[in-house]
């Protein structure tokens, strides 16, 4: 039984079931509110991230969903100061017991100890001198991607749009860059090479081969085989590099799947067609996965939160959701694919478990 | 001192009570106390950087005010949920 927590504009829902037939919805919780994340710690917790239009962006957690939900302490910004925190973009379990990290906008980390009740701001990356030089995209500045090393709590790599990559070794006291090999059409050609406002839309680990972390650019596939520092092209054989959702095979370093997008002018999927790229060699070749998605007369978008696996291998299961309030999944790593839900809000995120 | 006026979360949040008797010379020195004596509501009404959240409208007397709007001890303060913020 595979269990989905799907963040949407109107609450979360839980959807349970087995690949190659539509899940049951079991709980929806927040009703009406936009949900942006929510995930089930190791330690079986639901954390979930809602942003009240009202009341501002706030983090629950609880052990059942249909139950007393409590508010996280401490997921706010430095009090008097000009910025407040706009939204949490994403909640990720940490490589230690009870370690949660939460990304929020405006480029900002906060870090839990205690399994996701209460959080403390990370002080390097808030206060990095570039901070203010860091744009917005469309969505806020938002820090989305937070991928783990495992084994190695002290070393996170995270994205954030658009202020680029930033690494850490040492728990995060101290940050680093890691963008070059970045090229962002969007900028001039003379842009300076210590220009923050990178676009990265998503990046996923591969667990196996850690130093390998393949990313989709505002406008480009990379990956880089240095935990990072560089990066390379390798959007050849897509239809379109442009695109938020990609997920990767924990047993493959070589894999990863993507889901592209027309272009930034124009965010849906490609010819009216609805396809999930996949590489099984680290992108020098890409292979376009349909069978059982929609083939005509489907414009999706798909969100950059709203991909996500569970498993590993031949029996890898995958799972996007579109705004358009509908769900696909797949049990056989993406050969074969099967409609999971339909007419849900619109689809911000998914986890799996 | 001034009537505020709570509803909803709001109302829970600050001990499930609606009406909160307060001392006060503006509306933004009523909201700080509200979330001062009511820690479960801290930035549910003002944000961290201590602005008025931008879809809770304030009304004294019944019209509409901003956390500048200064007040006296027989004013009525309603906190609501803006029409703004419905999507």
């Amino acid at each position: 039984m595979t269990e989905l927590l799907v963040g949407t504009k109107k609450g979360l829902f839980v959807l349970e079931g087995a690949p190659g037939a539509a899940f049951e919805p079991t709980a929806r919780a927040f009703a009406g509110e936009p949900v942006e994340y929510a995930v089930r710690t190791p330690a079986g917790r639901i954390l979930a991230s809602v942003t009240s239009p009202f009341y501002g962006p706030k983090v629950f957690y609880a052990d059942d969903p249909t139950g007393e939900w409590e508010q996280a302490d401490g997921l706010a910004l430095p009090e008097g100061g000009d910025a407040a925190l706009e939204r949490v973009w994403v909640l990720v379990p940490g490589e230690q017991d009870g370690l949660v990290y939460a990304g929020g906008d405006p480029g900002a980390l906060f870090v839990s100890h205690d399994g996701g009740a209460r959080f403390e701001l990370n002080r390097g990356l808030w206060e990095q001198p570039s901070r203010p030089r860091w744009q917005p995209g469309a969505g806020g500045l938002c820090l989305h991607s937070i991928s783990t090393w495992p084994g190695e709590p002290d070393r996170l790599a995270l994205a954030i749009s658009a202020a680029g990559v930033w690494l850490t070794d040492d728990g995060g006291e101290t940050w680093r860059r890691g963008n070059e090999g970045l090229v962002a059409r969007y900028l001039p050609e003379d842009a300076p090479d210590d220009e923050v406002a990178l676009c990265v839309h998503r990046i996923h680990r591969a667990p196996q081969r850690p130093e390998r972390i393949f990313m989709q650019f505002h406008g480009g596939v990379y990956r880089s085989d240095d935990a990072g520092e560089t990066w390379n092209d390798i959007a050849d054989g897509l239809p379109s590099d442009f695109g938020f959702a990609l997920a990767i095979d924990p047993a493959d370093g070589d894999s990863a799947y993507v889901i592209p997008l027309v272009a930034d002018v124009d965010r849906v999927t490609p010819d009216g067609r609805v396809r999930v790229y996949e590489t099984r060699d680290a992108g020098a070749s890409w292979t376009p996965r349909g069978d059982g998605l929609p083939s005509k007369n489907a414009y999706l978008t798909v969100l950059r939160e709203a991909f996500a696996w569970k498993g590993e291998g031949a029996g890898l299961e995958l799972y996007f959701g579109a705004t358009s309030g509908a769900i696909y999944g797949s049990g056989d790593a993406g050969t074969s694919w099967f409609g999971v839900a339909a007419t849900l809000p619109p689809v911000h995120s998914i986890s799996a478990t | 001192m001034a009537l505020v006026r709570l509803r909803g979360p709001l109302k829970r949040l600050a001990g499930d009570r609606s009406e909160h008797a307060i001392d006060g010379a503006s509306v933004g020195e009523l909201l700080t106390e509200i979330e001062r004596a009511h820690p479960a509501a801290k930035g549910w009404i003002l944000d961290e950087s201590g602005a008025l959240r931008r879809h809770i409208n304030v009304f004294v007397n019944g019209e509409l005010g901003g956390q500048d709007t200064r007040v006296g001890a027989d004013d009525r303060i309603d906190v609501l949920p803006a029409i703004s913020g419905g999507r």
